[in-house]
């Protein structure tokens, strides 16, 4: 291996450090002083993110842009042996996406952590906040930079118990209760297809590791990757592997097994993407503190999905058909969550709507790239990389208005820009942003995945993603409109006044990353396979998306810039249509429905009933009738001697009788 | 005397001291407790030191080995007639088994603090009780075994009778029953063991060198099991579980479900498998079946209770479920996620009686629909709770996961004497209880602990104080130190299961 600087042999610092300030803070500092725990819970979250780019560019450093970039696994330790050979070790993998993810995790996390101190300012779980947030920052890079996929799922679940507690912050708020089990427990139902996922591929890797491991291990030592074993990613991605296990022939209901565990690894990932139709707790979350939206529910944890698939992206693209699905369910939710959007008055809702639609967005990416083609790949992490910093920033800045005039609803807000500038100009960057106007970070990702598509057969997820291009602008501009044009709606937007420093700062260095993001070559940084993915801009691609998302910008100032009049009269010509889209397809009712009246109704009660009444009944029966017995019997006690008598002669006769039939 | 009868006799001795100071002197009878169960604990403490350096160097050849080893071995002999000993020893099982009960009833007695009636005769009974419990987990012969073993479930009668609440009398009588049903196979089963050896001995390392033919192990392997089974909780000799523990006082469910239960998969591991391999191969399927009806049966059981008590009895059913499941995949990361889960789950389920009873005392209520809002007025109490309740679902970091994937990896890589495909089809369907778990777990808090406060009265109610605060504190932490380092757990383990698999393969 060749010589690696400090950083790198150091890796396991940049998540370390969140986890010694969760423990610190959460231990010793909150009991003792809020303040505290706020100052240093942001300080650790700086210093990792400081690491994190050292590591970067060190990384780059040693491997330059545009030659190949391996993966290294520069620390490990065993932590787990099921049995010999088959051995969990934590550790470090360092490859290009998970240099991206560190990065962009802990800078958004850092500035999100700064921008809380203010946002959580006299707030009564103030130190509990800054507690959670560590631990989920933590448990979000313990999983970025996951060598094996027994790591990535117990920080999977890590970040998923962080959310649920950072949703239920508000813990006397039923709302927000409600929420934060629906999180926790759709995702957790996601994530029973992971784990047999990780069985499956557990069991199959473990019984062929003897006979390919000669094969697969030379030349993974001088990656640092010594002792492979059959969790490990390096193994799970071998093109060894993958042949080997699409060789065995093993169908379940005529799907071969690769394509089956792909699929079930999915599941989880739909999950923690919020996929259709596994979306539906994402826009309950928004129940949280609008910094936990900012991160945990738009930058990171939410991409912990699309992060997955192009983790085992090798994997995927052996099975072909389980990418193809990704593909499509990417498609869909696209296009599904813009529509939702658009009829939403919420706003942090809308915006979790819109983050569902660029989820999507990276999902279709991932889906329509291949080993030899993976433009689609770069362009699903370029796209994750720009989406983090204006989503967060659209979030951090909703929240400063949300701060400002004490409602979610759009519809008390209105007349902002002159109130709150810089807010309203940061809000302006991001909108722009997501909407990909030229030359804005959001146009070059965005570009990139339409480009990716359009190559491929699939004109429909081509055409979708263009259509979505258009909607986007349409509902995100639909929010600007209505919040900072217009007149004030209600007492409080008028007397609202710009946020303090620590909440702006932050918003201005993601409004500075939001415009100059794009502009990154990740072409020569990110990719897979030996095909180097071409980048520049795809002119065919680029101006019929942009003119879609000027169409989209257009339309929604002709609805919505003069007080929205002409969008009610529209909304009441569509009547139904309008309606079920409001009630977001009514998805949830249907899971409620599903879960309450069937499973609850169904099998929860006839068990416990079935237990009560019919096993214990059993037992009850049992004890019954030997106490029957014992007072049918105890009449035979009667004190009567003739009785005796009369039972003693009879008995007697019948023993003789007995004897008598046996001995002639 | 060696470390081990001391384990046994600290207790025993810490009875006695009880029994004879005077009634009136109560606040010194707990302290009296307290003090010999802090002794055991740091006893317990030199024991896994001491057994770790003798241990560790020759782990590396127990590897093949078809015997269990014991260490710190005591053997007198007592009915030389018959070949019954005093015969005691530990190896790597007992002490996991040593440490879970030495902490379940030092914090037990903590728990228990507050009793008030008939303070003497309480702790009397709860130390001899535990007594038993200890000589079960470090006897190696099968009479003294037995003996133990009744010590052990004969206390719970009367500490349920009188210091219970609800239908108390009904619930003791069926568990007292029920158990005594199972110990009457487990008995037959010893004896069976006994005479068709023919070596005239209940050594049970010595009964292992038994040559029992096919036919013997076939019907003497599910009469041993089943009786372990009905203590361990296994579909559908259940039923004892969730009225016995609703109705036993804190400590008692505490002692009962972390470390009682647990004696059934001991037994069912330590013996019923280990001298019966043959038969363990021919029914090991059957009892996969029904542990994995245990283990959704119990988690939808539990889904619907409105009582926290009869709630987390129906828990403990489908986790102990787990214990059982590890036992029956006859596979080595399965035996090792049976232990692990036993050690686990004793301390979880201990918490969460220990908590169950500390919000009791408070709210008065231990109905769930009556609760809500608790959070706020006993932070300490909630947060445990949560953290035992996420060890229930399996969170990584906690010890439920480490047992969880074991007995799920075990139950997947299954073993060769049962058709692959089937053992594979039943893991699945058990690992759906890991979603029914997370939903029973957070509807049953969330309604407890979260949202407004919906009693007026609640308000005034405070958090936990000191004794209550280290009883919940050590057991909280013995979760997250097996979650974080399973490192240490497991290689103590290892080596003493790798005889009992060994044999299988024979």
């Amino acid at each position: 291996m060749e010589q690696l600087g400090f950083a790198l042999q150091h890796a396991w610092v940049v998540p370390a450090l969140p986890l010694a300030s969760f423990a610190i803070v959460g231990l010793f500092i909150r009991p003792v002083s809020n303040k505290a725990a706020g100052v240093v819970g942001t300080a650790a979250i700086f210093a990792s993110a400081f690491f994190a780019y050292w590591l970067a560019w060190e990384y780059y450093t040693l491997y330059p842009a545009g030659g190949e970039h391996p993966a290294i696994i520069p620390w490990a330790f065993e932590w787990l042996r099921y049995q010999a050979g088959l051995t969990v070790n934590v550790g470090v993998l360092v490859d290009p996406i998970s240099v991206l993810l560190m990065v962009v995790v802990t800078t958004v996390s850092a500035l999100v952590h700064l921008y809380s101190i203010g946002y959580m300012h006299g707030d009564y779980g103030y130190g509990r906040f800054f507690t959670y947030m560590n631990l989920f920052t933590f448990s979000m890079l313990g999983l970025v930079v996951a060598p094996n996929i027994l790591q990535m799922y117990v920080c999977w679940e890590l970040v998923g118990v962080s959310s649920f507690l950072l949703i239920g912050f508000y813990y006397q708020k039923p709302s927000a209760v409600s929420a934060s089990k629906k999180a926790f427990i759709v995702t957790r139902f996601a994530d029973l297809g992971f784990m047999i996922g990780v069985l499956i591929l557990g069991y199959f890797g473990y019984n062929s590791f003897g006979e390919l491991a000669a094969s697969i291990t030379p030349g993974m030592a001088e990656h640092g990757v010594s002792n492979l074993q059959p969790f490990d990613f390096h193994y799970l991605n071998h093109p060894v592997f993958l042949e080997h296990f699409k060789g065995l022939n093993i169908e379940v209901c005529g799907v071969g097994l690769l394509t089956v565990s792909m699929l079930l690894v999915f599941c989880g990932a739909a999950g923690k993407s919020a996929m259709f139709p596994l979306h539906i707790w994402l826009p309950d979350a928004m129940e949280g503190p609008t910094p936990v939206s900012a991160l945990i529910h738009a930058a990171t944890m939410v991409v912990a999905g699309v992060y997955l698939v192009a983790r085992l992206f090798p994997a995927f693209a052996a099975s072909g058909d389980a990418l193809l699905v990704v593909g499509y369910v990417g498609c869909f939710t696209s296009l599904f969550a813009a529509l939702i959007g658009i009829t939403q008055d919420d706003i942090k809702r809308v915006l979790a709507f819109s983050t569902l639609s660029q989820l999507g967005y990276m999902m279709l990416a991932l889906g329509v790239a291949t080993m030899e083609h993976p433009l689609g790949y770069t362009a699903s992490m370029f796209h994750l990389f720009t989406h983090a910093f204006f989503k967060a920033l659209l979030f951090l800045a909703a929240g400063a208005v949300i701060h400002a005039v004490h409602s979610n609803e759009i519809w008390e807000m209105g007349g902002l820009a002159k109130k709150m500038p810089i807010t309203h100009l940061c809000f302006l960057a991001a909108t722009l942003a997501i909407c990909g106007v030229p030359p804005l970070a959001g146009f070059f990702s965005k570009d990139e995945i339409l480009a990716a598509a359009l190559p491929t057969h699939h004109t429909i997820i081509f055409g979708i993603s263009l259509l979505v291009a258009a909607l986007t602008p349409f509902y995100m501009f639909r929010i600007y409109f209505i919040t900072f044009w217009g007149r004030h709606r209600t007492h409080h937007a008028e007397h609202a006044h710009e946020a303090p420093a620590v909440m702006w700062i932050p918003l201005a260095i993601l409004g500075v990353l939001s415009v100059i993001g794009g502009l990154v070559p990740m072409a020569s940084y990110v990719s897979i396979g030996e095909h180097m993915a071409h980048h520049g801009i795809n002119l065919a691609v680029a101006i019929p998306a942009t003119l879609a998302g000027l169409l989209g910008i257009g339309l929604s100032w002709f609805f919505y810039s003069n007080d929205a009049v002409r969008a009610a009269r529209a909304a009441e010509a569509f009547g139904v249509v309008y309606r079920t889209i409001k009630r977001k397809f009514y998805v949830d009712e249907v899971y409620l429905f599903v879960t309450h009246n069937i499973i609850f109704g169904y099998v929860a009660r006839p068990i416990a009933w079935f237990d009560r009444r019919v096993v214990d009944g059993g037992v009850n029966l049992s004890g019954w009738s030997t106490r029957m017995t014992g007072w049918v019997l105890s009449h035979l006690q009667t004190g009567q001697v003739q009785g005796y008598g009369i039972w003693y002669t009879a008995g007697a006769l019948f023993v003789l009788l007995i004897l008598w039939a046996a001995l002639v | 005397m060696g470390l081990v009868s001391w384990l046994i006799a600290v207790p025993f001795l810490t009875m006695l001291v009880v029994v004879f100071i005077p009634e009136r002197q109560w606040k010194l009878i707990r302290w009296v407790s307290a003090t010999g169960t802090s002794i055991h604990l740091v006893l317990t403490g030199k024991l896994v030191v001491n057994y770790w350096q003798a241990a560790m160097p020759e782990a590396e050849s127990m590897k093949h080995a078809l015997f269990t080893k014991l260490y710190f071995v005591e053997r007198v002999p007592w009915f030389e007639s018959l070949g019954i000993q005093y015969y005691v020893g530990v190896d790597g099982i007992s002490v996991a088994m040593v440490i879970l009960t030495s902490i379940i009833i030092f914090t037990g007695v903590l728990a228990s603090w507050y009793v008030e009636i008939r303070v003497k005769e309480f702790f009397a009974l709860l130390l001899l009780l535990v007594t038993g419990v200890f000589g079960v987990f470090l006897s190696f012969d099968l009479f003294l075994f037995f003996m133990f073993y009744e010590l052990a479930v004969l206390p719970m009668y009367l500490l349920i009778g009188i210091w219970g609440t609800g239908p108390k009398e009904y619930s003791a009588m069926k568990l007292t029953l029920m158990l005594l049903v199972g110990s009457a196979f487990v008995l037959v089963g010893f004896l069976a063991l006994y005479h068709a050896s023919g070596m005239h001995t209940f050594d049970l390392i010595r009964l292992s060198e038994a040559k029992y033919s096919h036919e013997f192990q076939r019907w003497v392997f599910p009469m041993v099991f089943v009786g372990f089974g009905v203590i361990g909780a296994l579909y559908p000799l259940h039923t004892w579980s969730p009225d016995g523990h609703s109705s036993a006082p804190t400590a008692v469910s505490m002692l009962h479900a972390g470390v009682l239960m647990k004696l059934g998969g001991y037994g069912a591991l330590r013996i019923a498998v280990y001298l019966l391999p043959e038969g363990a191969k021919m029914w090991g399927v059957v009892f996969m079946c029904l542990t994995t009806v245990n283990i959704l049966y119990g988690s939808f059981g539990a889904v619907m209770q409105k009582d926290l008590k009869y709630f987390t009895a129906y828990s403990s059913v489908s986790h102990c479920g787990f214990v059982l499941f590890g036992v029956a995949t006859l596979n080595l990361i399965g035996f090792k996620g049976a232990v692990i889960q036993m050690f686990s789950h004793g301390i979880m389920t201990g918490l969460f009686f220990g908590l169950i009873g500390m919000v009791y005392g408070r709210s008065h209520t231990r109905i769930i629909p009556e609760m809500g809002g608790l959070g706020k007025v006993m932070p300490w109490l909630a947060t445990c709770f949560y953290i035992g309740g996420l060890a229930s679902l399996g969170l990584p970091g906690l010890s439920g996961f480490v047992a969880e994937t074991h007995v799920f990896l075990g139950g997947f890589f299954g073993n060769p004497w049962t058709s692959s495909v089937l053992t594979k089809v039943l893991t699945i369907i058990a690992t759906m209880s890991i979603v029914v778990t997370a939903v029973y777990v957070l509807r049953g808090l969330a309604l407890v602990f979260q949202g407004p406060i919906t009693n007026p009265h609640y308000e005034e109610l405070t958090d936990a104080t000191l004794p209550e605060k280290i009883s919940t504190g050590v057991l909280v932490a013995t979760l997250i130190v097996v979650g974080l380092l399973p490192f240490f757990f497991i290689d103590l383990i290892e080596s003493s299961v790798m005889p009992i698999f060994n044999r299988l393969n024979m």
